[in-house]
């Protein structure tokens, strides 16, 4: 294995956590919810998840374990805003505060134990091929799910009847309501399906990024997953390149933190002087690049209201009472 | 009329003789900056509790605040416990320093002890432990057991504890090999078992072969074991996930310190202390060592009974990054020099983040 398959690898186990969590809140937006609870409903499966696999041995039970407990947590989002139409964003962030605390009381068990492992795959003979091998065939199989996740809504958004109708409902509730739309029955399921979304992508920390139960351990993690779907303009595939460039310059900062470039004097002078550049910033610069690149692009779109017009959900984070 | 005046005094009467039955008894109460859970540093502070716990049983009561952020917000942390007749407090973070002793002013019958900071009052002590002398064996330990000569350091702030660690490691591994490297990865959170990992496999993939951490999680020793690759614990020992990674670990062991000053409180002589417990004191405990050949061990064995027989590893001739002299030859570093420090010794090829 060399250092850019290496490097590579890290990319995509870093990456993919944001991208599931990132594709189930951009459903749930579409719709027209804002739902802040993510990190909340991350760490609950983080902790389903290591839970469920510790108890019975199988990382599959845990992630399934996940899922569902991650739509279950989103249920009690989606009754306090869509059917008692209390405020998005405040429950949204009471969501992720309950997650956080109810998360630790549970786990408290967990603490300290090694979990379950979710296995990579291993196609015989595909998966040893050089270069692409291991990162082509070779990873933990959440990372195909995280890619067929993003082929599905992306398809399911803009080439199905179900899809439209879900984006009319985010676009103006009120005329989907006239056409006889049920709008608070579909942000339901959205929301659901973003709860799951959420349970698996804590999943994937405490089975395959790093096999554990600790408090907090999403780290802030579904935040990112929330500025990644604004920083994707509510596009799926926006929001898969978004997630890796995100991965992508994480794994990369700790590169350039680790590297010698003392040991470095053959590579050709701009590639050297790149390097030496990048080593002379402050890693508490790079390590903040990722928020400070929502921050422009929120500025960019902004710019340009035609453009967000758009994109964005016009009924995002608006209460919707039926009879009105 | 007359009625409810009584029933008002009856129960005032009640509130006043239940109080006066708590003040009976001492009540010990704990702020902690991060969960019990995170297997960490705060998980060490509260295993001190639950020893305080088995050794006085009924004769103490006990009680914890946890998740309580740094800064103002503390604040009410302390003074919530102070009011909960609370008559001796422990803030075991750097960050409450300031809120704490705004309390201590507020409550002078309550007594204060805080964890790694630097003021005091008429009711408050400081405490801190000497966490470097661990790290000195463990750098030693690298140096014999690097086949590539270089380690890996994952670490959380630029603060004069971490790297005083990362000193105090890089002295021990040059005591064996004058030439060790270490390369150095800024997390810039003590807290993110996903980020520590992915440093780790950042840092084994650029040539390292050992790894040590200041920061909380496991992350990075799981990722040692998966690459059959070696490294340390921190704060607790870590061995359950890495049994075949793990050479030792630098283990905080508060419960012989909060039992003394707990006694003390009991005994009615209590008085703020301004201590810095090292090995000696059993505070500062290694884990077994594990993983290495005999050799190593009896060397790491012995470095550690040196430690413990008053020897520390800042012993001259040191010098700085940039080469001038720090310490002559047997010069001992002044605590305060340590407490405060901002440079790295020579051989170390970083830049320190201000």
């Amino acid at each position: 294995m060399n250092i850019l398959e290496a490097v590579l690898i890290t990319i995509v186990t870093a990456s993919t956590p944001l991208l599931i969590a990132a594709m189930g809140e951009l459903v749930v937006e579409r719709s027209g919810v804002l739902n802040l609870g993510v990190e909340g409903m991350m760490v609950m499966g983080s902790v389903s998840g290591f839970a469920a696999a510790y108890m019975t041995g199988s990382p599959w039970l845990g992630a399934l374990a996940a899922i569902i407990v991650g739509a279950v947590f989103s249920l009690l989002f989606a009754f306090l805003t869509l059917t008692l139409v209390t405020n998005q964003v405040a429950t949204g962030l009471a969501l992720t505060l309950l997650g956080l605390g109810l998360s630790g009381m549970l786990g408290e068990p967990f603490v300290g134990h090694p979990g379950v492992r979710m296995d990579n795959i291993h196609i015989p003979g595909l998966s040893d091929l050089p270069l692409v091998g291991g990162l082509l065939f070779g990873e933990d199989p959440l990372f195909y799910i995280s890619i067929l996740l993003v082929i599905a809504v992306s398809w399911f958004l803009f080439k199905t009847r179900a899809g439209l109708t879900l984006r009319s409902v985010g676009d103006n509730h009120g005329s989907a309501h006239a056409l006889g739309i049920p709008v608070i029955g579909i942000r339901y399921l959205a929301v659901m399906f973003g709860g799951a979304c959420a349970g698996l992508a804590g999943a994937q920390l405490s089975l395959v990024y790093t096999p554990q139960w600790v408090e907090n351990m999403t780290a802030g993690r579904g935040w990112i997953a929330l500025a990644l779907v604004v920083f994707a303009s509510w596009r799926p595939w926006r929001v898969f390149a978004g997630a890796y460039l995100f991965g992508a310059l994480t794994i990369a900062q700790l590169h350039v933190q680790a590297i010698d470039l003392n040991s470095l004097g053959f590579l050709p002078g701009p590639f050297y002087w790149l390097l030496a550049a990048l080593k002379s910033v402050p890693t508490q610069f790079l390590s903040s690049l990722p928020y400070l690149a929502t921050i422009v692009v929120l500025v960019l779109i902004s710019r340009n209201r035609r453009l967000t017009m758009v994109n964005t959900p016009a009924s995002l984070g608006r209460a919707f009472v039926p009879d009105r | 009329m007359k009625k409810l005046l009584f029933a008002l005094t009856a129960a005032a009467a009640m509130v006043m003789a239940v109080n006066a039955q708590a003040a009976d008894k001492l009540k010990a109460c704990f702020v902690y900056v991060g969960p019990i859970g995170d297997f960490g540093y705060s998980y060490q502070h509260e295993q001190g509790r639950q020893d305080v716990i088995k050794h006085f049983g009924d004769k103490v009561e006990t009680t914890y605040l946890e998740n309580v952020s740094e800064g103002p917000d503390a604040e009410r942390a302390f003074e919530r416990l102070a009011r909960q007749n609370c008559n001796l407090i422990f803030g075991t973070s750097f960050g409450f320093m300031d809120s704490e002793l705004k309390v201590a002013k507020k409550f002078p019958k309550v007594m204060f002890e805080h964890a790694t900071g630097f003021k005091t009052a008429a009711n408050m002590g400081i405490y801190n432990a000497r966490f470097y002398e661990g790290r000195y064996v463990m750098g030693q330990i690298a140096a014999k057991m690097s086949k590539t000569g270089v380690a890996g350091y994952i670490v959380s702030f630029p603060i004069p504890e971490v790297v005083m660690g990362i000193n105090s490691f890089m002295l021990g591994a040059q005591s064996i090999n004058p030439d060790f490297k270490l390369k150095i990865v800024w997390v810039n959170s003590w807290f993110d078992p996903g980020k520590e990992a992915d440093a780790a496999k950042a840092l084994f993939d650029q040539g390292a072969d050992i790894i040590t951490q200041h920061t909380d999680s496991t992350a990075p020793l799981q990722v040692a074991e998966e690459r059959g690759k070696l490294g340390f614990g921190q704060s607790s020992d870590m061995i359950k996930f890495a049994p075949k990674a793990q050479l030792t670990s630098n283990t905080d062991n508060w419960g012989p310190y909060y039992i003394k000053r707990v006694q003390a409180a009991l005994d009615g002589t209590w008085k703020p202390d301004n201590v810095w417990l090292g090995i000696k004191d059993d505070v500062v405990k290694l884990a077994p060592f594990t993983n290495m050949p005999d050799d190593v061990k009896a060397m790491a064995e012995a470095t550690e009974k040196k430690i413990a027989g008053g020897w520390n590893p800042f012993t001259g001739p040191v010098y700085r990054q940039d080469g001038t002299e720090w310490l002559k030859d047997g010069e001992v570093s002044d605590d305060k020099t340590l407490l405060g420090m901002n440079f790295y010794v020579k051989g170390i090829d970083d830049k320190l983040p201000k």
